[in-house]
């Protein structure tokens, strides 16, 4: 597998690197000031491919904390609220799009 | 049930130490998720869109009771009360923490239960026909090869780092219910010509990318050399699998490039190195390993008793659940039940906690402690008296395992998608969550008759979409989900790729799609009894196409 470090990245709007927690693999997101959250407002994003490899390596040099970092695409609406760019990240940051399997009252 | 010595118990409990000691290097930092990856992956541990998942073995689909109390209590204790059964008859847990997995792994270490081999290029999880030693067409119980099997390629320091996974599957002549011909390697016990029973092997089968069926190299092999051709086949393909691109590592491009002649010649002079070796069956090594199967001391009853009958005219919901879940069994008196994990508007192959409890008791009070689970992600009860079964359908409604859609249009098989999955591109459980509510009128759905639809999320095909009747593959287009049909596959004894029909449709427009075939098949069928597959292979699939892109 080629490195991340290694890829080209190309970006068409705004990204935000994003990885899985080691210890239990929730997703996060990493800080403009270093560091991971859960919470994708709290997320660096850049619409530059060279600050996006900025971040994605400095996200990669803490890899105890996370897993296989990445730059993943998100949106600014209008308020400036930061949200997943594709299906894939909007199920990564929200859930499966189904409801899980319920009790059958027993 | 087979009956773990404490070899057994031994192998997973020193597992699971091992395991917990890695966690924790991990964890500190002392191992990097490079060195860390290929170590949790032999213990069955992934790493999905949202948490980290556990894949479980359940070697043959075989569970006691038990077991099942295990997986109910790990589903509750450590996940969010539910487990997914996969089509190798396997369980997979979708939010397990990395930190509490090796507590996790304890608990089922305490039943005899590991995650070694679901995961990594060495020999799976052994899989075979969820009625095996219950049907009343098999000649012999495959689950004893396969744990022979079993057994011979666990923690096999050759078969640890093969080029690609290695699926085997053990079958039985008469009705193929294991899928056998999309196997790497398939073993189908039959009779030869003079009478003695032996193996048909099979290599080569696999679907992904680049599906193919598997080809006969040898139609006869004696018992006594299951094992040592098992490992020819094996180092054979360790040998000359390809190790430079994964999308040609399987052992199906092998064979398709090699040709199965020339495999099978390949095969043939490997053999002859260690045919009459070491693993030249013993007879007094078999005869343990099948006198650890042990069977149910089965009561002298008789054939359809009266009060059943009795019960089918007065309840015509039991009634159609006899008729379409309930079979013969080779024991008078008793009947195989398959309890369907698809619910109108559920996810295929899913179970709760509860249910799993639930499902267990009943197995201790109906089934002498014993479930079956087929890689059709469905449960199976495969020792109840006929006399118990109004009281056991009824046990059945209330936790929601006794919908009558076993082998019909809404007894889907499904791969988790993109709701869980990192590796897919589109979603499949709500398109089959959707089918199942357009299909929810059992009366329709019966009139459909045998009608499988297989559901995967991306190529990769763990939801089997090529052999499905209607087969459905999901396909990323410009960021959107699309997805192509394919009519006529089979995964049975006659087994078929299905063909596709046209271009792919929109995610929207797949259950509308899955309607405008089931009704141009009602206007197609030669005769009511005519089944959708047969009408398929009768007509072709031109149709069907033209039915379905006639307004697209």
């Amino acid at each position: 597998m080629t490195s991340p470090l290694q890829q080209k990245i190309k970006i068409a709007g705004p990204v935000v690197v994003t990885a899985n927690r080691v210890a239990d693999g929730a997703v996060v997101y990493w800080r403009a000031d270093g560091g991971w959250t859960t919470a994708l407002g709290g997320a660096a994003v850049t619409t530059s491919a060279e600050t996006a490899r900025e971040l994605v390596q400095a996200a990669i040099s803490d890899g105890l904390r996370a897993v296989d970092p990445y730059v993943a695409p998100v949106k600014l609406t209008r308020d400036g609220e930061v949200r997943p760019g594709n299906l894939r990240e909007l199920i990564r940051f929200s859930g499966p799009t189904i409801d899980l399997p319920v009790t059958f009252g027993i | 049930m087979y009956i773990y010595d404490d070899l057994d118990r031994t192998l997973v409990n020193e597992r699971v130490a091992e395991f917990r000691d890695q966690v924790a290097r991990r964890l500190s930092g002392e191992l990097t998720e490079d060195e860390f990856r290929p170590l949790r992956l032999m213990n069955g541990v992934y790493l999905q869109l949202h948490a980290y998942m556990l894949r479980t073995a359940i070697p043959y689909g075989t569970l006691s009771s038990a077991q099942m109390h295990m997986l109910a209590h790990v589903a509750r204790r450590y996940d969010r009360g539910y487990g997914h059964f996969t089509t190798r008859q396997n369980i997979q847990y979708h939010w397990i923490k990395l930190e509490e997995l090796p507590d996790a792994m304890a608990d089922f270490a305490s039943v005899g239960m590991h995650g070694m081999q679901t995961s990594g290029n060495c020999v799976r999880n052994i899989t075979t026909d969820q009625w095996a030693g219950v049907a009343p067409d098999e000649i012999e119980d495959p689950r004893v090869w396969a744990e022979l099997v079993r057994q011979h390629v666990t923690l096999h320091p050759e078969f640890s780092f093969l080029p690609r996974k290695f699926k085997i599957a053990v079958g039985t002549s008469g009705h193929d219910r294991a899928a056998l011909a999309i196997h790497d390697l398939a073993l189908r016990l039959h009779r030869n010509g003079a009478g003695e029973i032996g193996f048909e092997v099979m290599v080569g089968g696999g679907l992904g990318r680049t599906p193919f069926l598997a080809k006969t190299i040898k139609p006869f092999l004696h018992k006594r050399d299951v094992l040592s051709y098992v490992e020819a086949i094996l180092r054979t393909y360790n040998e000359f699998g390809r190790r430079d691109n994964i999308y040609k590592a399987r052992i199906k491009i092998l064979v398709h490039e090699l040709g199965a002649e020339a495999f099978a010649r390949e095969v043939e002079a490997e053999w002859q190195n260690v045919k009459d070796g070491a693993l030249a069956l013993d007879p007094a090594a078999f005869a343990d390993v099948a006198s650890r199967f042990v069977y149910p001391a089965y009561e002298r009853l008789g054939d359809d008793p009266p009060a059943v009958g009795e019960a089918r005219r007065a309840d015509h919901c039991f009634d159609a659940w006899m008729d379409n879940s309930v079979t013969n069994h080779k024991v008078p008196g008793y009947a195989i039940v398959t309890l369907s994990l698809k619910p109108e508007g559920g996810t295929p192959g899913d179970a709760t906690a509860e249910q799993m409890d639930a499902i267990a008791d009943l197995a201790d009070r109906y089934s002498f402690g014993e479930i079956r689970v087929g890689h059709e992600q469905n449960l199976v009860l495969p020792h109840v008296a006929q006399r118990d079964l109004p009281e056991l359908w009824r046990a059945l409604d209330a936790i929601g395992v006794a919908t009558p859609n076993i082998g019909l249009i809404s007894d889907i098989i499904s791969c988790p998608g993109l709701d869980y999955c990192s590796l897919a591109n589109t979603r499949s459980i709500p398109i089959a969550r959707e089918i199942t509510r357009r299909f929810r009128d059992h009366d329709l759905a019966r009139d459909l008759g045998r009608l499988h639809i297989n559901i995967s999320g991306c190529i990769n095909a763990c939801g089997h979409h090529h052999v499905g009747h209607i087969g459905i593959l999901g396909v990323e287009k410009n960021g959107e989900e699309f997805y192509q049909i394919t009519l006529g596959g089979k995964a049975d004894e006659g087994a078929k790729l299905g063909a596709l029909i046209g271009p792919a449709v929109p995610y929207a427009q797949v259950a509308d799609v899955v309607e405008d075939i089931a009704a141009a098949y009602v206007e197609l069928r030669a005769r009511p009894d005519e089944l959708f597959i047969d009408t398929v292979k009768r007509t072709g699939i031109e149709p069907f196409r033209e039915r379905v892109y006639a307004t697209r």
